[in-house]
């Protein structure tokens, strides 16, 4: 079984390394500033003892007054995880650092994200609808889309 | 040589049944030792004997609702209900009908049988397009029908009927086997109630 990593055993590395980043946190989740989402989470995948080698998902949830994306990370050498979480308040345009570069396996999550809930992921290839069709208006999984 | 008469375990003795055997095939034998006539005394009849009249539209009604050829097109989880309806236990091949088409050139009848996305649609009229005339549709399940449960969703057509012209609907979510078989027959009385000289309307 995967223990979940207390967030303030990650807490203290994460203000050093970047100070400033950290939003809040509390149990295994660590709430992070959205301008420094890429930094934190190629920190969390280098740093030894860390090692958060393996992507569970990317979802996101639309809490109205903002979205949050939640990344649940799982390092398969030392078998605990942590949940990242990170917000964004722009409804217009709102916008993120992607993390295909770290891990592989977000590219199609991106995508679905970008997708239903209109969040657009920066300095990636092919970011695109996945589900629904090119001219599709509006994003379904907001909740103040109405079809 | 005194013969063993070991007992099965259904309580017969094989000796008594190698007897009956026996006596049975002594029988046979005895009883067929001549040929048996070939049944071909009706060929040299005069005409008259071996006619039916008909009207060709009752001919070539019973000739197309005899072999009505489904399309090979499952769209979600009623699909696996027309599998079963094409399979041994409630068997489609008894209406002449167990040639599902790989390719819609062939087929005459297209099931539709699940959520059709709009994702989807333009795919599903095609396969329509494609089939040549006469042709058949049946929505199958309440999706087809009318979207069912995602009757108001942003990407379900609400009823396949938005996009093809069907010919009958079979409710249920997904309908039996049994219902989609009744659902063919309601068909097959369709088509024989059908005229050469009408016209089906174009989609």
């Amino acid at each position: 079984m995967t223990t979940a990593l207390a967030a303030t055993e990650i807490t203290p590395k994460l203000e050093a390394t970047l100070p400033g980043c950290i939003v809040e946190s509390n149990g295994n989740t660590v709430v992070v500033k959205a301008e420094s989402l890429h930094q934190v989470a190629s920190f969390l995948k280098t740093t030894a003892g860390l090692d958060f080698n393996y992507l569970n998902y990317i979802t996101a949830v639309d809490y109205q007054t903002n979205f949050e994306v939640v990344y649940y990370l799982t390092s398969i050498e030392h078998n605990h995880d942590i949940i990242l979480k990170t917000r964004l308040i722009d409804r217009e345009k709102p916008a993120l650092a992607s993390v295909v570069d770290l891990w592989k396996g977000a590219d199609f999550q991106e995508r679905e994200i970008y997708d239903l809930f209109g969040i657009s992921f920066t300095d990636r290839p092919n970011l695109k609808r996945i589900f629904l069709w090119d001219g599709f208006q509006g994003y379904p999984l907001r909740k103040d889309f109405k079809p | 040589m005194e013969l063993i008469n070991a007992t099965s375990p259904e309580g017969y003795s094989s000796r008594e049944l190698d007897k009956t055997e026996g006596e049975s095939i002594e029988s046979t034998r005895k009883l067929f030792q001549t040929p048996l006539a070939d049944p071909d005394g009706w060929l040299g009849d005069e005409p008259g004997h071996n006619i039916i009249l008909t009207t060709a539209d009752s001919l070539i009604n019973w000739a197309r609702s005899s072999s009505v050829w489904p399309v090979n097109a499952g769209l979600a989880c009623c699909a696996f209900e027309m599998i079963s309806a094409a399979s041994s236990r409630f068997d489609i091949s008894r209406f002449g009908m167990e040639i599902f088409r790989p390719s819609p050139r062939q087929a005459d009848l297209l099931i539709v049988n699940g959520t059709l996305t709009w994702k989807m649609a333009p795919q599903v009229k095609r396969i329509y397009d494609q089939m040549a005339e006469p042709k058949w549709v049946i929505a199958m399940g309440s999706c087809a029908i009318s979207g069912g449960l995602f009757h108001n969703s942003y990407a379900v057509v609400p009823g396949v009927n938005m996009i093809i012209p069907v010919d009958v609907y079979v409710p249920g979510c997904p309908p039996r086997p049994e219902a989609l078989l009744y659902g063919i027959q309601m068909l097959h009385k369709k088509i024989k109630r059908q005229s050469i000289a009408m016209r089906r309307i174009k989609a």
